[in-house]
Order: structure tokens, then C-alpha cells, then sequence
């Protein structure tokens, strides 16, 4: 009879085991998608810029509203780090005066099939007083993104994408900035540090240099883009996405604003 | 039949006892530390493994999430050592074999939980993966709950009180019946607790294992509650689930209805995730201690020996 029970109950065990690790299997969706993503670094090499005459090119502007009472900012407690001394409040809807911070405003469609080369100079993201600097940030494919730490504090940098290759890496500091670069366009990348929970940004990576994110008074200009129709997408963190149409004549200047409501719960 | 429960004689050994029921417990905090671990969102705070930050146990600068993530590294590394030794110790002094041979499956246990562990690090924290390392964790828990119990004094000493079972279902299916529903019960919270998985699947199934587990419990006490090994265990589970439902409320609120857009973990959302957890894992082991008490006191009656039995008298 001993015998029996130690049989038995391993044989439950298992048997428990076995049926959980796949139930868990079946719902890991991402996961797969991910790992079929080729390294960031295997970018296939674009086909060369199509080239744009500069004389006719046009502006858009704008400037993008919150319809409604804003909520109120979350707040951050940095206390379990000595080593952080930064605002203390989260940056997820920042909005002042009716004018709506952080919203990525890139060409979602009209470019066919024109390609563009990746600037040469990186795009710069900070860390100081344990925060991320810019909280919304663009780059293009294949452009390296500089991730810098400026606080006196070890941070790890841990991009969760769903169409690039993850990575974590931690970066002490005064220790020599991280290049990297992403392969897929990907809007409203989340990018957090787990030493420092509050620790939330967003990349944004496209294949056009037609982009812009709203600062403070709600604004935003994309220039240099050939005469053309577009539809102009507005994405923010929280809020969603809204997209709009937009045709310009050479050298134009047009003005397309956007408004968002608070998000339903 | 249950003379054949004592057919080896074994002798008490009160500090590989001691030992056992500490590693138990040992268990226990480690899992309230994985549990900090995962309500501080601190589990990729040290990139690397099996080196935290590029060594093995060297302590770094102690704040934020590292602190949860080294810690739970280096107790955890502590319940493998313990593990070790009682494996060890268990196949040294232990006459019953199954029983060597359970203490070498916990060892195994545990190394593969601390593979997993290392999986989730350097895969980035899967949901599946994250959640078979919750898993492993309150099985491995229940596997050194067991030693702790099969080499108790109770245990080893007792000519065991028995009373057959002849209802349907019987006890024993039920307490195997709970074992299984709190197993997808703690399957599909991990799930929602690593992002892999909505909350409703998890709540909603809280119904079916209150419901497993009170009809489970109502069996044991209303039939056999003179039995102390069988009314003890009942009656904590039963505790524990009511404990489990207002933690699993309160967790909850805190995490999902109040807590969707706070900027960090806070205090209320750690402390009620983590007892949980906790409870959870508790509330598993007694269920199966429980099991494993009806196997031994409330043996399940089969019909089909009576003839067999009337044909051999000696045999009764
Ligand atoms: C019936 C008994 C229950 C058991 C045995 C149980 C067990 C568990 C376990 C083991 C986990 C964590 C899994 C892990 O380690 O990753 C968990 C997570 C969770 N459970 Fe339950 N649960 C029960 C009932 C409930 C109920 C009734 C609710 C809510 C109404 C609830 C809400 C939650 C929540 C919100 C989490 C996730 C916590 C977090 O995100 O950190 N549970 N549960």
C-alpha cells in the first residue's frame, strides 16, 4: 500500500503538470510571432531613396486637443531608489490647457512605394531622474536609437515589441551608451525598466521621416513631404488611434488637428 | 488491509523530520519572494543568468527591483542546497523506497524550476513559461510538504484508522477532483498574472473550485470527521478557500479595478497579490495532504473484491 501512494501521488502530480503546461502552451501567441522576427541588426538593405524634389515640397501642422476633464496624472513614488530624484508624477495623458502632449503623428499611407534612407545621426534617449527622455519617441528602420543614463543608478532597458526582436540589457552608471536599431515598423513600441517600475516609454518606428509627436502645447510639424494624399495617423499611449485625411500641393502648408476623448474604461 | 500500510517497519528520525518540515517552510518564503517578485514587475531587473549582473552571489547596488529579483535568486539558490541535503539525507536513512525515491524527484523538481526560472529571464518572461515556473513552484512545494508529512511521527507510528468508502464519488476521487481544479485554478491566474490570459477565465473558475472543494470538504467532515487526520486538513482547506476568495476580491480590486492605471506597483496591489499567492500555494498543500490522508484512513471499497475475498477466507 506504501508503494502504491508514492505512485500515486507522483502519477497526480504529473498528470496535473501535463495538463496545465498545455493549457499554457495553447494561449502563447505572441510569443511566436516574436521569435519568428529576424535580429534587429539583419535589415535587409533598402532599396536606394526615391529621390524628391525639394522645391515642391509641403508642410503639415497642427495642433491635437483633449476633449474633456483630464485625468489626473498618476503618481510616482521613487522612494525604494535613493538614486532617483525625478518628477513624481507619470506621463501617460499630460495634458495642459486642452493641448495633448506625447502623440505620435506619422504618414500611415499615400507614400506607395517611395522608400527613404535612415538618417545617419541617432535619435537620442535618456534616462534621467528616472525617467525616460523623450516619453514618445521616432525613429526610423534601421536607425540607431542612443540610449544614454544619466542618473547616478543602475537602469535596464527592456523594449517589449510585438514585430522586433526583444532584448534586456542593463546599463550602469556613467557606463557608454546602448546603440540599437529596429528592423519593423512598429508604432507605440512599450519600452520599461524593471528596477524602476514607474519606467514607461514608447518608440515609435517607421519607414518614412514623416513623422512628429505633439510637445507640450499640443503641437506638431512634419515637413519636407512630396505634394500628395495621405492619411495622417495620431496615436497616443492610452488614447488610441485616429487617423485623418490630408492632400497637399507643392510647397503647401496645411493644418490638421486632431482631439482626442477620454479613453472608455 | 491496513496492517499492509505498516508492512515495513520504519523508524522515526525526528531530525530528518525537523529538516523536512523546515525545507517545507523554506519553500513557503521562497514563493512569497518569487510572488514580491512578479507584483513589483521586477523579474528582468537582472538581465543575466544563471550571473546576476556578471556573478554568481555578489550582492549589487540594492535598490529597486533588484532587490526582489536578487533575493528571490539567492533563497531560491539556498532551497536547491536544502533540497540537496534532504535528498540526500532521505535516501541515506529512509527504509520505503517510494519515499527515497519521491525526495529525489523533489531535487529534480527543483532544478528544473530553477531552469525554468532562468528561462524566464532569458526569454523575457513568457507567459507559459512564467506560468509553468508559478506551477512547478507550488508542486514542488507540495512534494516537501509530503516528505514533511510521510516522515512526521504520526505518520511513521500510527496504525492508521480505516474506514471504507463505499460512495460515489468517493472522497478520494474528490480530493483528487480538488487537487486537479485548484492545479487550472492556479494555471489560469499565472496566466492573467503574466499577461497571457484575461482575468475572467480565473474568477469565473473560482466558482467551479469553491464548489470542488466545499462538496469535498462537507464529505469529509459530515462522514468522517472522527477521523483527525481527514477532519484536520478538511477543515484548513475549507478556511483557506474563504481566506483565498477575500484575498482573490481584494487583489482584485487593487490590481485590476483600481489599480489598471496606477504608474507602479503600489503597496495595497503587492500585499494582497503576494498573500494570494501564498495562500494559493498553502491551500494546494493541505488539499493534498488531505488526499493524501483519504487514501491511507478512507480507502476506497470495491465491490468486485467481496467474491474473491468469500473465496479465500484467509484472506480477511
Ligand atoms: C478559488 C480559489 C482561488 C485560488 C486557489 C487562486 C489562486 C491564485 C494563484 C495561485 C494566483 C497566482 C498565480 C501565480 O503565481 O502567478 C492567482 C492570481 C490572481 N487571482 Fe486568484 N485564486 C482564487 C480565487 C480568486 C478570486 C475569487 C479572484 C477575484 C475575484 C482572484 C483574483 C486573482 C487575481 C487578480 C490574480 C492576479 C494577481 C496579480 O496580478 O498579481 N482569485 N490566484
Amino acid at each position: 500500500m506504501n508503494k502504491k501512494t508514492g505512485w500515486a501521488m507522483m502519477t497526480v502530480g504529473t498528470l496535473a503538470l501535463c495538463g496545465l503546461l498545455a493549457l499554457a502552451a495553447c494561449s502563447k501567441k505572441e510569443n511566436a510571432e516574436q521569435s519568428s522576427g529576424a535580429p534587429a541588426e539583419s535589415t535587409a538593405p533598402a532599396a536606394a531613396a526615391t529621390p524628391i524634389d525639394p522645391a515642391t515640397v509641403a508642410t503639415v501642422n497642427g495642433t491635437v486637443k483633449f476633449d474633456g476633464t483630464a485625468p489626473k496624472a498618476s503618481k510616482i513614488d521613487m522612494s525604494q531608489d535613493p538614486g532617483c530624484k525625478g518628477a513624481n508624477e507619470a506621463e501617460n495623458v499630460v495634458v495642459t490647457g486642452g493641448d495633448l502632449a506625447n502623440v505620435f503623428v506619422y504618414v500611415k499611407d499615400g507614400l506607395g512605394s517611395r522608400t527613404f534612407d535612415a538618417p545617419k545621426d541617432p535619435v537620442v534617449l535618456d534616462q534621467s531622474g528616472c525617467k525616460y527622455h523623450p516619453h514618445v519617441l521616432g525613429v526610423m528602420t534601421g536607425q540607431t536609437v542612443q540610449i544614454k543614463n544619466d542618473d547616478p543608478t543602475t537602469h535596464n532597458i527592456h523594449p517589449t515589441p510585438k514585430d522586433n526582436r526583444e532584448w534586456n540589457e542593463s546599463q550602469p552608471p556613467s557606463s557608454p551608451a546602448i546603440e540599437k536599431s529596429f528592423a519593423r515598423e512598429e508604432i507605440m513600441l512599450p519600452v520599461k525598466c524593471n528596477q524602476h517600475p514607474w519606467m514607461k516609454m514608447y518608440i515609435n518606428v517607421v519607414k518614412s521621416p514623416f513623422y512628429a509627436v505633439t510637445d507640450k502645447s499640443g503641437k506638431y510639424e512634419i515637413k519636407g513631404l512630396p505634394p500628395g494624399d495621405y492619411t495622417l495617423a495620431f496615436v497616443h499611449e492610452k488614447l488610441g488611434e485616429q487617423d485623418q485625411k490630408v492632400t497637399v500641393a507643392p510647397k503647401d502648408t496645411k493644418t490638421v488637428d486632431a482631439s482626442f476623448k477620454a479613453a472608455a474604461e | 488491509m491496513g496492517n499492509r500500510l505498516k508492512a515495513i517497519e520504519t523508524p522515526y528520525n525526528r531530525a530528518h523530520h525537523a529538516f523536512a518540515i523546515f525545507t517545507a517552510c523554506a519553500t513557503l518564503v521562497v514563493i512569497t519572494a518569487g510572488a514580491l517578485v512578479t507584483s513589483n514587475d521586477a523579474g528582468l531587473s537582472v538581465p543575466d543568468w544563471p550571473t546576476s549582473f556578471g556573478y554568481l552571489i555578489k550582492v549589487p547596488h540594492f535598490v529597486g527591483g533588484i532587490r526582489y529579483e536578487w533575493s528571490h535568486r539567492m533563497v531560491a539558490g539556498s532551497l536547491v542546497s536544502l533540497t540537496l541535503a534532504i535528498a540526500l539525507w532521505t535516501v541515506v536513512v529512509e527504509r520505503r523506497r517510494w519515499l527515497r525515491w519521491l525526495a529525489v524527484g523533489a531535487f529534480c523538481t527543483v532544478v528544473a524550476q530553477a531552469v525554468l526560472g532562468g528561462l524566464t529571464v532569458l526569454l523575457f518572461q513568457p507567459p507559459a513559461i512564467s506560468t509553468a515556473h508559478a506551477t512547478v513552484a507550488q508542486t514542488f512545494f507540495c512534494i516537501a510538504v509530503a516528505i514533511a508529512l510521510f516522515t512526521g511521527r504520526k505518520w511513521v507510528e500510527e496504525q492508521p484508522r480505516v474506514e471504507f468508502d463505499a460512495r460515489r464519488p468517493s472522497l478520494f476521487t474528490l480530493t483528487l477532483l480538488s487537487i486537479f481544479v485548484l492545479y487550472v485554478q492556479l494555471v489560469l491566474g499565472g496566466m492573467f498574472r503574466h499577461h497571457g490570459l484575461s482575468w475572467w477565465p480565473h474568477v469565473v473558475h473560482a466558482a467551479v473550485v469553491s464548489f470542488v472543494l466545499v462538496w469535498t470538504a462537507v464529505r469529509a467532515l459530515s462522514v468522517y470527521s472522527r477521523i483527525e487526520a481527514v477532519r484536520r486538513p478538511a477543515i484548513l482547506m475549507l478556511s483557506l478557500l474563504i481566506t483565498q476568495l477575500c484575498l482573490g476580491f481584494t487583489a482584485f480590486l487593487t490590481r485590476v479595478a483600481w489599480g489598471h492605471n496606477a504608474a507602479q506597483p503600489e503597496l495595497p496591489m503587492v500585499v494582497s497579490t503576494v498573500t494570494h499567492v501564498a495562500v494559493g500555494a498553502l491551500l494546494l498543500a493541505t488539499t493534498v495532504i488531505l488526499a493524501i490522508q483519504v487514501w491511507r484512513h478512507v480507502p476506497v471499497a470495491f465491490e468486485e473484491r467481496v467474491p474473491q475475498a468469500q473465496q479465500d477466507p484467509s484472506a480477511a
